[in-house]
């Protein structure tokens, strides 16, 4: 699938700027890279403009608030409503404290899908690094908030089922599902965005330049969904792992 | 005669776009393994259908599962529809992971590597 792209300008550019020092950088880990002038992928390139692109815009959103809100920020306090709505609903009142996190992979991962739509740039989230990063991270943060809020004792002994006497045969298959979350998130975002790009890729083949264009506005539609389905099983996960508290007590 | 021109440009525009050339692919599939490289294509397209038909089945019956719930019971639209649209998601996900082996078969080349 290596052969399938062809260099873009952007990551040449950052290539030229930045690809030396990287390079010497990793030398001095040990790392020895073989073309400094290829050095950082492009999807490590993608990934740094969707995050420089969310903080200074968001940044230089939030300076001015006011009471009555004006247009940009009603738009963006309907989006963190939406998110903190999802939280609340699935976790209870005590979700909240989770918006920081939630709100920044529902937004990376919605900003990254869309990226590839625009001409020069690709979607981080097509390649299997970013998402198994994205499904990582939040696999990661469950198991740390579920221990935070329960014990590490008592969050491991959930493994274990409600009858000890079946502790056995409970534990395995809790593992593997566990196991099975991260997979699932990553591989679900990545095929589905990777897929889409492809048919984009051979609609373009057939006539240039207008046969993709109801394809790249489904696109839009489908980038949008797989990042509330990415944000939406993070919430149940973590409902899962905190809110038993409220059942024992 | 001035709409005239702007006409034959559109038309002009649109046949040389829709005159772009295919990407060819090229490559040396060893005769003797010609018919792997049939078979990997009739195979690849044989898995993604199967899971789109059966994938597409089950769907059906969660939608219209959702359908009916809400009917009964109009209140309790906004659960329902959370928990048709979850239930999608992950039947589709399962659609996809058929589509991502597909992909895969479809981008090695059998037969080239003797």
């Amino acid at each position: 699938m290596e052969g399938l792209e062809h260099s873009l300008a952007i990551v040449e550019l950052f290539n030229k700027i930045f690809g030396k020092p990287t390079a010497a950088l990793l030398g001095l880990a040990g790392i020895r890279v073989k073309d400094p002038s290829r050095c950082i992928p492009d999807y490590i390139v993608m990934s740094l403009v969707v995050v420089v692109f969310l903080a200074v815009f968001l940044g230089l959103a939030a300076r001015k608030r006011r009471l009555v809100p004006g247009k940009l920020q009603s738009a963006l306090e309907l989006i963190i409503a939406f998110f903190e709505n999802l939280l609340v609903d699935i976790i209870g009142p005590e979700g909240k404290k989770f918006l920081p996190m939630i709100g920044t992979i529902g937004l990376f991962v919605f900003f990254s899908n869309v990226l590839g739509l625009v001409p020069g740039f690709m979607s981080p989230t097509s390649k299997l690094n970013v998402t198994i990063g994205c499904a990582l991270t939040v696999f990661v943060y469950y198991h740390f908030q579920g221990m935070k809020a329960q014990g590490v004792f008592k969050y491991l002994k959930h493994f274990a089922g409600p009858i000890p006497f079946l502790a056995p045969l409970m534990v395995p298959i809790e593992l593997i599902s566990h196991f099975s979350r991260p997979v699932s998130l990553s591989i679900r975002l990545f095929s589905n965005i990777f897929a889409e790009e492809m048919l984009i890729v051979v609609m373009a083949s057939i006539i240039s330049y207008l046969l993709p264009l109801p394809f790249m506005a489904l696109s839009l539609f489908t980038g949008f969904l797989q990042a509330f389905v990415f944000v939406l099983l993070a919430c149940i996960y973590l409902s899962g792992a905190v809110a038993h508290e409220d059942e024992h007590a | 005669m001035n709409k005239n021109l702007k006409a034959l440009g559109l038309l002009l525009f649109f046949a040389f776009i829709a005159a772009a050339p295919l990407l060819a692919q090229e490559g040396a599939v060893s005769e003797s393994k010609a018919s792997l490289f049939k078979l990997s294509l009739i195979v690849a397209g044989g898995i993604i259908t199967l899971a789109v038909a059966a994938g597409a089945f089950c769907q059906a019956k969660a939608i219209s599962s959702a359908c009916e719930g809400i009917s009964r019971n109009p209140a309790s639209a906004p659960t329902i529809r959370f928990l048709l649209l979850l239930g999608l998601i992950l039947i589709e996900t399962l659609v996809i992971y058929a589509l991502l082996v597909t992909i895969i078969i479809l981008m090695v080349k059998w037969g080239a590597y003797a």
